[in-house]
């Protein structure tokens, strides 16, 4: 699939990383996130905080696929909803503490990943996205017939249990310092690896895959290993949000949540490090605060959809980004 | 570090900045002890709106006009908002709503899924939970909870209802259209179980795919070959509404097969229309053209939004609201207010009594007791006036109308 234009453009001013990978632009809005969520709990609704990471992660997993492999995934719910799944029963029927369960997350997600994406990365473009769609539904019937899932009513009362035997996560402050905590492990391990060499090789299958091939990379197996990586972390994601919330449900398995994603990630600006978290931040505030008005939240959802895809195609970030001249 | 970049920096971190604006900061700390606020959750915008949405927000409003508390001095505020039937956006505005708004009563919430989510926030936090739109008999069995009551009606007793009524009405042999999920699943085994202890027979069942299941013709012709005299439908919502329409237009009802809808409301009889729906049998508990006090009820509450007329579960709002209120004139604001479990015990304590519903009672594992009745919809040219839809066929008295207290599991009966 072509990438999304914009980010990939000659004209931005050239900076020097000095940390990490980070430019000094980059440092700068890293520290202002980092700020931000260290101070936020504190004068807003920490759980709405909480779900915002979750999603944040989520979206950050997807645009690791989409943003620098160039593969649209349309089936990340799979992921997503089944590390969910997998870590609510962890938690609640093995009675195994929340880190491990949030580990089982990730490791169902990298598992399915593995298989889903071991099929689907022989195909390019639309079929590709199709694929993994035909999986992720099938994955739904899975969890609306198997048993462990509890159908449509979704596993309930997941206990948020004791974090390394040490801190009691009932308390919501504990429990936003560890999701925070998992959100900032995720981020830079998706900056680590957009950095990388690997990372590098990854760039160049999303500018150009049979250069890349005819440079003598491998490029299915670079595909396949980025692809189980942003399966891990969807799963990391799902799995955090069942503790949390201490339900797991279909919801989260659903098409739709495949696409609430993409959206988060074209919202926010595709192939930008900060653009899914602005994205996820901006969706699920606006589900959130708009709740009272009921059918409208869709409505405009799918205005602003529109009006990124006329207005501004590099979404929020990638806009301020192109302004600025600078990488975000 | 130059000027310059320092500038870009900040206006690239501006980059997060939308978000912070966006979030209206509301302040709980601010409340009077003398209000009880009360949030109603439901869907606003999807299949569930009809038969809850914002007439129950409606029904609320006239449950605290008419419960006089306000003429005492207590203010009531009612908020109400949309859960999307997702449990998590459900579960995360009745955290908040709890956290950070004071709501001490969550009302309605239909969607089975998020019910059960908010039954155990609700109970953690110690608030009161009156659910009339969910409809899993699990809130008053395995998952029951001292803070909720549950209001108008279960899958027990629509099982019941349709599958033991009905064979006493005349239905002996039964074959089911079911909906290949646990929902579906649970429903026809209920239901099946409640025909042979009265009697009657299962020829077989179908289950359809679910969902996504549009054509119904191939499982209603091996419904109509079984020669049953009823098709049970063991689904909801689209899948009912496909079915019968279907069922409708391959003349099942004209040729004497009943069909049994487990799961209908009186606004999806609406907008069926009575030609496609007439013949159809289902279970309510609130009819608004059923006695004198319905129709009195029905004329106060004024059209619901859409020029509907209430359902059952608008009713259970009012009737639920209604009685919440009465308990906490009795107890006194600051007491119910501290402790949802004491309100709830309050609840259950008094006799019910309104118009909706008639007299009845809240059993200890929550359960709301009152009878249930059999209707079948009318033919187009039987039916006088609008909304004139129904025909009692039964009716199922409240001791028999809900699942014995002891065989639901729920651990508060055992204690």
């Amino acid at each position: 699939m072509a990438a999304p234009g914009g980010f990939s453009g000659t004209d931005f001013k050239q900076e020097d990383t000095v940390f990490f990978g980070f430019t000094r632009t980059q440092l700068a809005a890293f520290a202002i996130m980092l700020a931000f969520i260290a101070i936020s709990p504190f004068f807003l609704y920490p759980v709405f905080l909480m779900k915002v990471l979750c999603f944040a992660l989520f979206a950050c997993a997807f645009n690791l696929l989409i943003g620098y492999v160039g593969l649209l995934s349309f089936g990340h719910a799979a992921y997503f909803g089944m590390g969910g799944y997998l870590a609510g029963h962890a938690a609640k029927v093995w009675g195994l503490p929340p880190e491990l369960a949030i580990l089982i997350g990730g490791a169902v997600g990298a598992g399915l990943g593995l298989v889903i994406g071991a099929i689907a990365i022989r195909r390019q473009g639309i079929y590709f996205a199709m694929i993994t769609l035909a999986f992720a539904q099938m994955v739904y019937f899975f969890c609306l017939q198997a048993e462990f899932t509890g159908g449509e009513d979704g596993i309930q009362a997941i206990p948020r249990g004791v974090l390394f035997g040490v801190f009691d996560l009932r308390s919501d402050m504990t429990m936003y310092w560890v999701v925070a905590a998992v959100f900032l492990i995720g981020f830079l391990l998706i900056h680590r690896i957009i950095h990388s060499p690997f990372g590098m090789v990854l760039k160049s299958i999303r500018e150009n895959e049979p250069r890349a091939t005819s440079l003598g990379y491998r490029t299915d197996d670079y595909k396949l290993m980025a692809f189980v990586l942003s399966a891990a972390l969807s799963g990391v994601a799902g799995g955090t949000k069942a503790i949390v919330f201490g339900i797991a449900t279909l919801t989260d398995v659903f098409w739709t949540m495949s696409g609430e994603v993409v959206l988060m990630s074209l919202v926010g600006g595709l192939g930008t490090i900060f653009g899914p978290v602005m994205g996820a931040a901006v969706i699920i505030t606006m589900q959130n605060y708009l709740a009272e008005f009921g059918a409208w939240v869709t409505v405009i959802q799918g205005v602003i959809f529109v009006l990124c895809v006329l207005a501004f195609r590099r979404g929020i970030v990638g806009e301020i980004g192109n302004w600025l001249r600078v990488r975000l | 570090m130059s000027h310059e970049t320092t500038r870009r920096a900040v206006l690239g971190a501006a980059a997060t900045a939308p978000v912070w604006g966006a979030l209206p900061y509301r302040s709980a700390k601010a409340q009077a002890a003398n209000t009880i606020r009360i949030g109603v959750m439901n869907d606003q915008s999807g299949l569930y709106r009809d038969i809850s949405g914002p007439g129950s927000t409606q029904a609320v409003r006239l449950a605290v006009q008419e419960s006089g508390i306000t003429q005492r001095g207590v203010n009531v505020e009612v908020v109400q908002a949309d859960h999307q039937n997702r449990p998590d956006v459900g579960s995360t505005v009745v955290r908040q709503w709890i956290d950070r708004d004071g709501i001490d009563v969550i009302v309605d919430v239909p969607t089975s899924s998020v019910a059960l989510a908010v039954n155990t926030i609700v109970r953690e936090r110690n608030k009161v939970f009156l659910a009339s739109g969910p409809a899993t008999s699990d809130l008053t069995g395995a998952q029951c909870s001292p803070n909720t009551v549950h209001w108008t009606y279960d899958t027990w007793m629509l099982a019941r209802g349709t599958g033991g009524a009905m064979v006493a009405a005349g239905g002996q042999t039964w074959f089911f259209i079911t909906a290949d999920y646990a929902f579906g699943h649970a429903l026809e085994r209920d239901t099946s179980e409640f025909v042979r202890q009265a009697g009657g027979r299962i020829l077989g069942s179908v289950r359809t795919p679910f969902p996504g299941t549009t054509d119904f013709s191939s499982f209603l012709v091996q419904a109509q070959a079984s020669r049953a005299q009823v098709v049970g439908l063991a689904n909801a919502g689209g899948d009912t509404i496909n079915s019968i329409k279907q069922a409708a237009e391959f003349g099942l009802t004209r040729r004497g097969v009943r069909l049994a809808g487990l799961l209908v409301f009186i606004t999806d009889v609406h907008s069926l229309g009575l030609q496609t729906a007439q013949g159809l049998v289902l279970t309510e508990t609130f009819y608004w053209d059923l006695n004198d006090r319905t129709r009195a009820f029905t004329q106060r509450l004024g059209p619901v939004p859409g020029n509907l007329r209430p359902s059952m579960v608008q009713a259970g709002c009012y009737s639920a609201v209604l009685h919440y209120l009465k308990a906490v004139g009795e107890m006194g604001v600051a007491a119910a207010k501290a402790s949802g479990v004491d309100a709830v015990n309050r609840m259950k304590a008094m006799p019910t009594s309104d118009d909706a519903f008639g007299e009845g009672t809240i059993r200890p594992d929550g359960r709301k007791i009152h009878p249930a009745y059999l209707f079948q919809v009318k033919a187009p040219n039987e039916s006088r006036y609008a909304w004139d839809y129904y025909t009692l066929l039964q009716t199922v008295p409240a001791d028999q109308a809900f699942r014995p207290l002891a065989a639901g599991g729920c651990a508060l009966v055992r204690s």
